[in-house]
């Protein structure tokens, strides 16, 4: 009888702690740390330093969120995760935030039950093939050896790319970015594919870039964007607002040098006073943010022409559908009222 | 209280108290863990579901023993991937067997370089962790062979390549039934001729050479059933076309790389597993046995081997489960077995973790088991009978 009451007991208890969920702010900041899933390694996204500190452009973000909530972009501990183990660690509570180039789609929004919480790298998947190969378009790719990262999109747009135009192929499927590398390298396979992004990452870090071109066909859309767990809308409007407020920066010509002065003073736009806790942002106390949220983002951090050009400009990405809309890219971004 | 002292003190249902108690604590112990799943599921907002199996898997698998094609389902992607399994698993316990046998009589061999060697063998071997063969041996492959377009050309009709070994394909083509038909009776003539001699044997003492008539059997009524019928088989001759050769079997760098590592690997332990055997048996039974004038293969053959066999197939069963679970390790170099389409691309593209792991499980849980309770008919089959 004892037994069946600890039993139930037990059991309840267990369903009891997962039903309080909602809370990931208090949490992160109780901690004093932010827990943010990354990739093992990709430059310019996330790779370490020669000291062993973590940059890129993911990361940056990661940073950007720690210096809204917790004040200090260097309150992050990082977890790596590879493409397969990635939800994986973000529904078993390893990070609040997963950062690590991943595509947008309706199944792994709704059916992982996962957030996404906006864009901030416009990808597509391309293919890189060594320049001796003389190989110009990705249509004359039929019989190739194809190396891939699994655990993404990768493998469906490939399927679907050669099935729809009537080619064969021969997939080589590895599980990280690194060991697809050494395979390509190798000659293991005639082609190498994944985001564009990560194609221009990876023949950056190759001794001889130019002995590789990247094809001009791009096979699928790939919207990359941080992603946060189901269930707490608070944590995700705090996420997806600071991604906002690195792009309406750099719409609004703040940066990192002139943030300080900026917030000093009053301004004609009164959106550069909001955002900067000038001016009062209504429900920012709801949003459980101090007023100088943005300025910290702004100033540890930079906005997010900033970061892009810190981080992808050394690999020869350029900023394209990453513009903002002004400028002819795809970023409009929702005004900060 | 007295009543249940008295209980207490008495052995027998103390034992079965304990028992009690013990299944218990397990029992709550299970309830816990599936409380827990179920409870963390709820709060992820996640159900447990197998309709993924039915959904088409979207993605291309290098090496298929079965049709498909990517809008096959994720369960045919799985046979698939464990028919992969099979595969490296059988080519490795039949690799590893003879090779393992043959270094544990090597191990014994009295020629002190023989011996050496398989000692050096074993203990290198077997010293180092299996993940390293696995990558030695594909980076071997894939580094030091050349690329399709300068070929290692053995005869124009096979081409070793760092994209994996492109060897002749028999076809089949009409006229081939009476080819099957001949083999089958060869066997079935092998298999009675070898229990007729055995009998002819004991009755008379008189021997045949089984072995070697028997292969002569195999070998010529099948080549005589080709001839008869016009030879009805054609070889698809691999040929270098576009990227990567066209025709013929291909075999992948990952899969010679996985079977010969899980081979040599686990070789070095069935060799010491056969040496303990050998050396069980008690050395008495050499010397009656030469005694009587065996010859020494005979001894071996006869004498030492039957009883060596009892010992050595409990471990020898251990091994061949390790190597089929070893196998697993195929996901480092990517080649597509059951771990990395079903508890792979599978789990990725539908985010079905515990369905798909709790399936893997499963899947290699049957397959030890199979492995297990065949190895123990045999084992069965071949014990001491007492007279």
């Amino acid at each position: 009888m004892k037994i069946k009451a600890l039993l139930a007991a037990s059991v309840a208890g267990v369903m009891f702690a997962g039903s309080v969920l909602a809370g990931t702010l208090d949490d992160v900041r109780a901690r004093g740390k932010l827990n943010c899933i990354i990739n093992t390694g990709l430059a310019g996204f996330a790779a370490p330093d020669d000291k062993g500190n973590w940059q890129g452009f993911d990361v940056d973000f990661c940073k950007a969120v720690a210096a809204a909530v917790l004040g200090d972009a260097n309150k992050v501990s990082y977890t790596t995760a590879t493409g397969k183990t990635r939800f994986t660690k973000l529904a078993a509570g390893e990070g609040e935030i997963l950062s690590r180039n991943t595509t947008w789609t309706f199944s792994r929004d709704v059916d992982l039950a996962q957030t996404f919480i906006g864009v901030n790298y416009y990808d597509g998947q391309g293919f890189m093939v060594p320049k001796k190969l003389g190989v110009k378009s990705a249509k004359e790719l039929d019989g190739a050896s194809v190396c891939i990262q699994t655990g993404t999109t990768t493998e469906l747009n490939l399927a679907e790319f050669f099935a729809g135009n009537n080619m064969k192929y021969n997939p080589v499927p590895i599980e990280t970015n690194a060991e697809a590398q050494e395979l390509y390298k190798a000659g293991r396979c005639d082609v190498y594919t994944t985001d564009a992004s990560g194609l221009y990452a990876t023949k950056m870090s190759f001794d001889n870039p130019s002995a590789h071109v990247v094809l001009p066909e791009i096979v699928s859309k790939e919207p990359l964007g941080p992603v946060v767990r189901h269930g707490d809308d608070q944590w995700a409007d705090v996420v997806s607002w600071v991604l906002r407020a690195m792009m309406s920066a750099e719409e609004k010509g703040i940066t990192s040098k002139n943030v300080k002065k900026l917030a000093a003073q009053d301004n004609k736009d009164k959106e550069i006073n909001r955002l900067l806790g000038k001016d009062p942002l209504q429900g920012l106390s709801k949003l459980g943010l101090s007023a100088d949220w943005a300025v910290n983002v702004i100033s540890q951090v930079g906005n997010y022409a900033e970061s892009f050009e810190r981080n992808l400009y050394p690999l020869t990405i350029v900023r394209g559908m990453n513009a903002l809309y002004k400028d002819g890219g795809l970023h409009y971004i929702p005004p900060i009222k | 209280m007295l009543n249940f002292l008295k209980i207490w003190r008495n052995e027998k249902s103390r034992e079965i108290i304990v028992q009690i108690i013990v299944l218990i604590i397990f029992g709550w112990f299970i309830s816990w863990l599936a409380g827990n799943v179920s409870g963390n599921f709820e709060r992820l907002g996640k159900d447990l579901s197998f309709e993924f199996l039915f959904i088409p898997a979207g993605y291309d698998i290098n090496q298929y023993l079965i049709s498909y094609n990517n809008r096959d389902s994720h369960l045919r992607a799985a046979i698939v991937g464990l028919l992969n399994t099979g595969l490296v698993a059988i080519c490795g316990i039949v690799i590893a067997t003879i090779f393992g046998l043959f270094l544990g009589v090597l191990r014994l061999s009295k020629n002190w370089l023989a011996n050496r060697i398989a000692y050096w063998y074993v203990e290198f071997t077997r010293n180092v962790p299996i993940l390293l063969h696995i990558l030695l041996w594909h980076g071997i492959i894939i580094n030091t062979l050349p690329h399709p377009k300068q070929a290692i050309d053995i005869f124009d009709v096979s081409y070793l390549t760092n994209r994996g070994f492109y060897i002749p394909k028999p076809v089949a083509e009409a006229g081939i039934e009476l080819f099957y038909l001949f083999t089958v009776l060869a066997i079935i003539f092998a298999i009675l001729f070898s229990k007729y001699s055995r009998k002819r044997q004991e009755k008379t003492g008189k021997q045949f050479p089984v072995f070697w008539i028997n292969l002569m059997v195999i070998i010529v009524f099948p080549c005589m059933a080709l001839l008869l019928n016009n030879f009805p088989i054609s070889f698809s001759i691999p040929e270098l076309k576009g990227f990567n050769f066209r025709g013929g079997l291909h075999l992948s760098p990952e899969l010679i790389a996985l079977t010969f590592a899980l081979a040599i690997y686990t070789a070095a332990f069935i060799a010491e597993i056969v040496r303990a055997g050998i050396l069980a048996i008690h050395k008495g039974q050499r010397e009656a046995a030469e005694s009587i004038g065996l010859k020494p293969d005979r001894v071996m053959n006869l004498v030492i081997l039957p009883q060596a066999r009892r010992v050595i197939i409990p471990p020898l069963t251990s091994q061949y489960l390790n190597l089929t679970k070893n196998s697993s390790l195929a996901i480092a170099i990517g080649y597509m077995d059951l771990v990395a389409t079903l508890g792979g691309i599978s789990l990725n593209q539908t985010g079905r973790e515990m369905e798909t792991m709790v399936l893997v499980l499963l899947i290699y849980l049957c397959i030890s088991l199979s492995i297990s309770s065949l190895m123990n008919w045999y084992n069965y089959s071949v014990k001491l009978v007492d007279r």
